[in-house]
């Protein structure tokens, strides 16, 4: 069953447009890595999905309704929740202020605090922390949590592993393997191949705001995914 | 003896300021926005309350049940209608047009009400100048307590209410960034209007102790804008119990500056505000923000 | 002149060429003045003339250093008060009124150095504070008289009509002078750095443009351009009156003229002059509702017109009347196959 629908998507951030007509479903329960180079328009897509960003054309569907119009904290109520790049808590606030907020304004479900601290457990002894106080990792499970609480069926990672040691991108992927099985519908921006091939069930590449390349992860290769992330599967069709 | 007595007068005029302040500081914490016609709103609320206990000779208390509502919407509706256009066209762009809204808001009422300097003292009998003999040189007027216990009622309110509900923890959060609230399912327009109504309603509150207090006339309110926006500064722009710290300190200044000239009373008022800015850049606790700390963060 | 990436920077069109000589023209017709006109209309043009004068200095600080000031009322009045001051003291009349102005930019100095630290509202009000505290201690002065007021006795010697026309010129001079300063800062390297500033005070910063040297130049210029519009106003007047000269109307209608005419452009600020001057001329004698109006009006072109009238002309057809600035364009496709 396709949960999210885009179709003929198109943003702009003034005069350059970032996304370009970029049209694909998500199936309830997939997990779908978007990968591609900086500036591939990767984020604003996901930004534009969750409401913060206005598309200039297209049309955004969600659980069979379409949202195009809808601004971002009503979608989150739709059960669409992003962690934006730089996961932006609010650093004022400690870490149970930040998850209880989006627990108030997000849908009712599974997630509460106690489910949240025991995916994260982590952030068990850091509850009364300010946001801005924790380490990188602290603060991606943090941002996780966040969009958790709302309940969403569909949730989108920015970068998540942006920014943090390795250790702490293992503990973090660790917490979404779990995400992944317990049946969340996840579409997850990454930069590392390797990990978005071993994680997702669907990879789709983008390249200058189009999608160059996507298909079932077992079924491709490394190599195919570089190609397209560098353009290079688009020169060699030139050439031959 | 003396000393103590005006000293004891100080602080609970300095609670009046901490009143009126509030709702300046609160809309800048949440938009920073300076709203320029706080004063005049002020005074709006004190001629809305006069109004209604001259036509009706209902108590000004109740009259203050009436009015404070209207205020709220009036506040909705000013962010609404006013402020929310004039934040997307500039950061700079609040202030001119608050400062019309000022203009419009103190010639509309002398219009209506003329300039005839008014109280509310009249309306609420003894208690405007009841005082408890606290030795046989110290009285402190009942009122100016009743004041001074709204204050620290509504500051510290208004902090539980920041820190323990959520809908002030919205509030918080849409202060600090409202882009990432809308993506918690905030709806950042909704809390910017809750915002406005409550610091619209206290500016009202203020403005009719002010009229029970002592005299208003149409035109009174850029001074409670300037009285409003020192006590702010000096307490730490954003911080309500800092508010409450510079409301104390602007009305101890004034009434001790009223000993030594009659005109002392305001100039040891702005003094006082100016000797806080230079000490602040003196010491360079001022960073380039403009001394800007307490409840509400930094945006990153 | 066009350059290897395509675009043509130009300081000079046809029409900016034509126009100054028409300014040009007119300028020389103004000198006449009080040869050619009556003396209702030689009131009436000094007054416009300091109306010029204050709409010019509000923009140049608003428009385009980013300093909204709610007190710049405390040069009006301070360079009125010093004038008299100066004036009591055996200065002559006509120096006094000149060395009021540039007392009372001193007296910015100081000012600065404190105000400058302060961003966006916190200077609007911070300065507001500062024109009160004036007023106040200009009061305690026993030579004002308190709010009674003090009059410019010296200039009651002079001839009225000889008087009328001396004010109109130096009226006219002032606001030749300040025009050509502010063109020229304007035109210079302080003004694509002030502007710099007002788009992004950090960035700025950051590229190295001295952003407190730019901040103080355009501060400093304006307090003597509202100080100087202060002693013509005395001048004029030659009562002088604290609770009128720091009233904070004049704040209001700097921001009135400066809107209407248009933010941040070299022209709007004098044709928003000239549309108060005609408001005031026919609907100031129903004082509260024309302030009500003020008020209004201002408010609606922030709101919705946010380039004013001439910013909107500007914007609309692409026209620069007077070479401030350098304008980029894209060359037509005529132009580019030519090169």
């Amino acid at each position: 069953m396709t949960l999210l629908g885009v179709e003929q998507l198109e943003a702009r951030h003034g005069l350059l447009q970032a996304v370009r007509g970029v049209s694909f479903g998500v199936d309830a329960g997939e997990t779908l890595a978007l990968v591609g180079a900086n500036g591939a328009g990767k984020t604003t897509l996901l930004r534009t999905i969750a409401g913060a960003h206005k598309p200039a054309a297209g049309r955004i569907s969600f659980d069979g309704v379409d949202v195009t119009a809808t601004p971002a904290y009503a979608r989150l109520r739709t059960g669409i929740a992003l962690v934006p790049e730089g996961r932006r808590l609010f650093a004022g606030m400690t870490v149970k202020e930040n998850l209880l907020l989006a627990a108030a304004y997000g849908r009712s479900g599974h997630w509460s605090l106690e489910a949240v601290l025991e995916a994260f457990p982590l952030l068990q002894r850091r509850l009364n922390s300010r946001a801005g106080n924790l380490s990188g990792g602290e603060q991606q499970a943090t941002a996780i949590g966040r969009a958790l609480m709302t309940n969403p069926k569909l949730l989108l990672l920015d970068e998540v592993s942006l920014g943090l040691a390795p250790i702490a991108v293992e503990a973090v992927y660790r917490s979404l393997r779990g995400l992944i099985t317990g049946g969340t519908t996840i579409v997850l921006v990454e930069q590392d191949i390797g990990r978005a091939l071993s994680v997702a069930t669907r990879i789709m590449c983008m390249l200058e705001g189009r999608i160059i390349l996507q298909g079932v992860a077992k079924e491709m290769t490394r190599e195919q995914v570089t190609e397209a992330y560098f353009g290079l599967q688009r020169s060699r069709r030139n050439s031959s | 003896m003396i000393l103590l007595s005006q000293l004891i007068n100080g602080v609970l005029l300095g609670g009046y300021y901490a009143l009126l302040a509030c709702g300046l500081s609160f809309m800048f914490g949440v938009m920073r926005i300076i709203n320029l016609a706080h004063g005049d709103l002020a005074i709006l609320g004190a001629c809305l309350v006069f109004f209604i206990a001259d036509q009706t000779g209902l108590s000004p208390f109740i009259g203050l049940i009436v009015m404070l509502p209207v205020l709220a919407v009036g506040g909705w509706a000013l962010q609404r209608w006013m402020l929310e256009r004039s934040l997307r066209a500039g950061l700079l762009v609040p202030l001119l047009t608050t400062f019309g809204l000022a203009i419009v808001i103190e010639n509309g009422l002398f219009e209506y009400f003329g300039a005839d300097s008014r109280s509310l003292a009249p309306y609420i009998g003894d208690f405007a100048f009841d005082s408890w003999a606290i030795t046989d040189n110290i009285y402190i007027g009942e009122l100016a307590v009743l004041i001074f216990a709204v204050a620290v009622v509504l500051l510290g309110g208004l902090k539980l209410f920041l820190n323990y509900t959520s809908l002030g923890r919205a509030i918080r959060a849409t202060a600090e960034d409202a882009d990432t609230a809308e993506l918690v399912g905030i709806n950042a327009r909704a809390v910017y209007a809750v915002a406005a109504a409550i610091a619209v309603a206290t500016a009202g509150l203020a403005g009719v102790f002010l009229a029970m207090r002592e005299t208003f006339s149409p035109y009174s309110g850029p001074t409670q804008l300037i009285f409003a926006f020192e006590a702010v500064v000096i307490g730490g722009i954003g911080s309500l119990s800092g508010t409450l710290v510079g409301g104390i300190v602007l009305g101890v200044a004034q009434t001790f500056g009223a000993q030594i000239n009659p005109q002392g009373f305001l100039i040891a008022g702005h003094l006082v505000f100016l000797l806080v800015l230079a000490g602040r850049l003196v010491v360079g606790a001022m960073r380039a923000r403009g001394g800007m700390h307490g409840l509400f963060a930094r945006r990153p | 002149m066009s350059s290897k990436t395509g675009f043509i920077v130009e300081r000079w069109t046809r029409l900016s060429a034509a126009t100054t000589v028409i300014a040009a023209a007119l300028l020389i017709v103004l000198a006449f003045g009080p040869l050619l006109f009556g003396a209702n209309v030689v009131d009436n043009l000094t007054n416009l003339f300091i109306y010029v004068i204050l709409s010019v200095m509000w923009n140049a600080l608003a428009g385009y250093a980013g300093l909204i000031s709610v007190g710049q009322q405390t040069f009006f009045g301070l360079g009125a008060y010093f004038a008299i001051q100066l004036s009591y003291h055996g200065v002559a009349v006509y120096p006094a009124l000149l060395l009021g102005a540039v007392v009372a930019a001193l007296v910015s100095l100081p000012i600065s150095a404190l105000m400058l630290r302060l961003r966006g509202g916190e200077f609007a009000i911070g300065m507001w504070v500062v024109a009160e505290l004036a007023h106040l201690l200009v009061v305690l002065d026993p030579l004002v008289n308190g709010e009674t007021g003090v009059s410019l006795l010296a200039l009651t010697t002079f001839n009225p009509d000889t008087r009328r026309d001396d004010n109109y010129w130096l009226a006219l001079a002032s606001m030749v002078v300040l025009l050509a300063i502010v063109f020229a800062l304007l035109r210079g390297r302080l003004g694509a750095s002030v502007q710099a500033i007002r788009d992004d005070e950090d960035a700025a910063t950051s590229v190295g443009v001295k952003v407190m040297r730019g901040k103080w130049t355009i501060f400093f210029l304006t307090a003597f351009g509202c100080a100087l519009a202060g002693t013509l106003w005395l001048a004029t007047s030659i009562t002088f009156q604290p609770n009128t000269y720091f009233g904070v109307q004049w704040t209001a209608y700097m921001i009135f003229m400066v809107l209407v005419g248009g933010l941040g452009t070299f022209e709007g600020p004098i044709v928003g002059a000239v549309v108060f001057f005609l408001i005031e001329f026919f609907f100031g004698q129903t004082g509260v509702w024309y302030l009500i109006g003020l008020g209004a009006v201002a408010t609606l072109f922030a709101l919705f017109l946010p380039r004013g009238l001439w910013g909107t002309v500007e914007d609309k057809s692409g026209l620069r009347l007077l070479p401030v600035g350098y304008r980029l364009r894209v060359p037509g496709p005529e132009q580019a196959r030519a090169d």
